[in-house]
């Protein structure tokens, strides 16, 4: 069903890892994924898949779970192997009808999948263990310093915020529309592409109503709270970082540093 | 027609960390005819009951017998159950889309493969039945009605296209007094005219009291109770331990009764509370 996607969701947990500042979990997520471009053989892949396991590992979230995000971009992941499999030049090994598969290209298929696949589960280990709310405040608070060169940072958060708040409610909207409409005998799956289409308009029309009055609903209880921009603003719960933000941020280092060693003396 | 479910179980989000068992071991039957009450306090499982009933929805185990075709074997053809069998859903409204009145209510007997001719002739006798004046309201956008007036064409829609078992899902949630009672009596015509079997979910126990044949109650995706309004509104205790309460006539004679007058029966309606002070009276 159209609420199992699992890709940006949140997984509620304790863990070490959910409890980190999220400001430092955007920068190990940024780190891990220039870590990923430093590796130019398997020796990092490795090194970086060990290092994405301990920490998944200690988020408890499970590996299946993760797995399930990835089934949405499978298609990506095969098309990268495949081009490369067949596209780099070198030592010929095999030959399909017109297409060969060289041994750099088998190489590089490989290497290439894995470096995408660890990309897309160390960034959704962030979105997994990170509540929205708390993922835009980091933003928020990791591009203020950008605000004195005119980079809105409040007004992006907080339309982050909304954008987030509401992926799950259209969501769920477009589920109770759905149904609606079936159960009304509308058909969305047979036809051909004209007739499919077509038979969008019924779910389109009354979600981009919703849309609206949802955007409406929002933008007058704001405004009955007295809610005005980002000057002068306070925060209910400021962050802090503590010890075990300040252990990351030296782990982090670590193994930046243990993959940028890896590439120059190996 | 008859509608037979055994032990459903339904769980939403399963294998995640917020699932929620909705529906726990669900089983009752339905016949022709039968006008049937579904109470039970906020989530505990209504909607996702009835919404099992035609298919939308399909149990993680049990099964749903209608006319004796199982329709949660894979190979049946949903659109046919879903032809014989009409929700409306709780907030209808929202389903509206279509730039007339006439055009939305004629959404459904079209999905149908019906011809223009007999559309047209259900399309007119819905919007009558809903209490709508079809000439002044059939080219009005559906946007521009009222709260009340949306509904009743939403609920048209779903009635043109003639089901032989209609369910209503809080269909006057949110309506003021009138819009309630002609919502109410509307179904009743329905029901009177088609000799359909009907599910109406409602909150509403002097509704529930009046019209049921049966009553299933609901409780935290469990059947808790089910039976007649007389079997199921003589379990008072068991009633306001689910968070629901008796029919307001109901609780008014159990007030006289505190008060010394006797009165007879089990009491529902305020005809039954009318005729029973009416007997008290006489006999002073
Ligand atoms: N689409 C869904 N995904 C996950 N959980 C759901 C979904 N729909 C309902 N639930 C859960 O299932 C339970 C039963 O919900 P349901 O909507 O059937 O209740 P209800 O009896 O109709 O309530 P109400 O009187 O408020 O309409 C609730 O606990 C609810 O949180
Ligand atoms: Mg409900």
């Amino acid at each position: 069903m159209i609420r199992d996607i699992t890709l940006g969701q949140y997984f509620p947990g304790k863990s070490w890892v959910h409890r980190l500042d999220p400001r430092i979990k955007i920068i190990a997520t940024l780190v891990y994924i220039a870590a990923l471009f430093v590796a130019h053989d398997f020796l990092g892949i490795l090194i970086a898949v060990g290092a994405l396991a301990m920490v998944i590992a200690i988020s408890r979230v499970p590996l299946s779970f993760m797995l399930r995000g990835l089934k949405p971009i499978f298609l990506i992941i095969l098309f990268t192997f495949v081009l490369n499999l067949f596209m780099i030049p070198g030592k010929v090994m095999a030959r399909i009808w017109i297409l060969t598969i060289t041994e750099e290209g088998l190489y590089m298929a490989f290497f290439m999948a894995a470096r995408l696949i660890l990309l897309i589960i160390g960034s959704s280990l962030l979105t997994l263990t990170t509540k929205p709310m708390s993922l835009t405040d980091g933003i928020e608070s990791l591009l203020s310093p950008f605000r004195k060169l005119g980079v809105p940072a409040h007004e992006l958060a907080m339309m982050m915020t909304i954008a987030l708040r509401f992926i799950p409610t259209l969501l769920e909207e477009t589920d109770k529309i759905m149904k609606a409409q079936q159960a009304r005998g509308a058909d969305f799956e047979s036809g051909n592409i004209i007739r499919r289409a077509k038979s969008l308009i019924p779910i389109l029309v009354p979600l981009f109503i919703s849309a609206f009055r949802i955007a409406q609903e929002l933008a007058m209880a704001m405004e009955a709270r007295c809610y005005r921009g980002g000057k002068y603003r306070t925060r209910m719960n400021a962050m802090k970082l503590e010890a075990r933000d300040f252990a990351a941020l030296i782990l982090m280092i670590l193994f930046l540093a243990g993959m940028i060693a890896e590439r120059i003396l190996l | 027609m008859s509608i037979q479910v055994n032990n459903i179980t339904h769980i939403y989000s399963e294998g995640l960390p917020h699932q929620s068992i909705a529906l726990d071991d669900v089983s009752f039957c339905a016949e022709d005819g039968q006008f049937i009450g579904i109470i039970g306090h906020t989530g505990s499982g209504k909607s996702t009951l009835v919404q099992h009933l035609n298919g939308l929805l399909k149990p993680k185990s049990g099964s749903i017998l209608v006319s004796g075709t199982d329709i949660t074997a894979p190979e049946v053809v949903m659109r046919d159950i879903r032809r014989k069998i009409g929700l409306v859903f709780q907030y209808p409204e929202y389903q509206l889309f279509e730039e007339t009145v006439e055009k939305d209510v004629a959404f459904g007997p079209a999905n149908l493969g019906l011809d223009e001719v007999e559309i047209q002739a259900r399309v007119k006798e819905a919007i009558e039945l809903v209490g709508l004046d079809y000439e002044e309201i059939r080219k009005r956008s559906p946007f521009d009605l009222s709260g009340g007036q949306k509904r009743r064409v939403a609920i048209a829609g779903v009635i043109a296209m003639k089901p032989e078992v209609l369910i209503l899902d809080e269909p006057t949630a949110g309506l003021d007094p009138r819009a309630h009672r002609d919502v109410l009596t509307m179904i009743e015509t329905v029901h009177a005219h088609e000799n359909n079997i009907i599910f109406l979910v409602s909150h509403n126990m002097n509704d529930i009291a009046r019209l049921s044949d049966k009553i299933l109650v609901m409780d935290g995706g469990r059947l808790a109770l089910q039976g007649s309004p007389h079997e199921v509104f003589s379990r008072e205790e068991t009633l306001i331990s689910l968070g629901l309460s008796l029919p307001e006539p109901a609780k008014l004679i159990n007030m006289a009764r505190q008060k010394g007058i006797p009165a007879e029966g089990t009491v529902l309606t305020v005809e039954d509370a009318e005729e029973a002070l009416y007997q008290f009276l006489k006999k002073d």
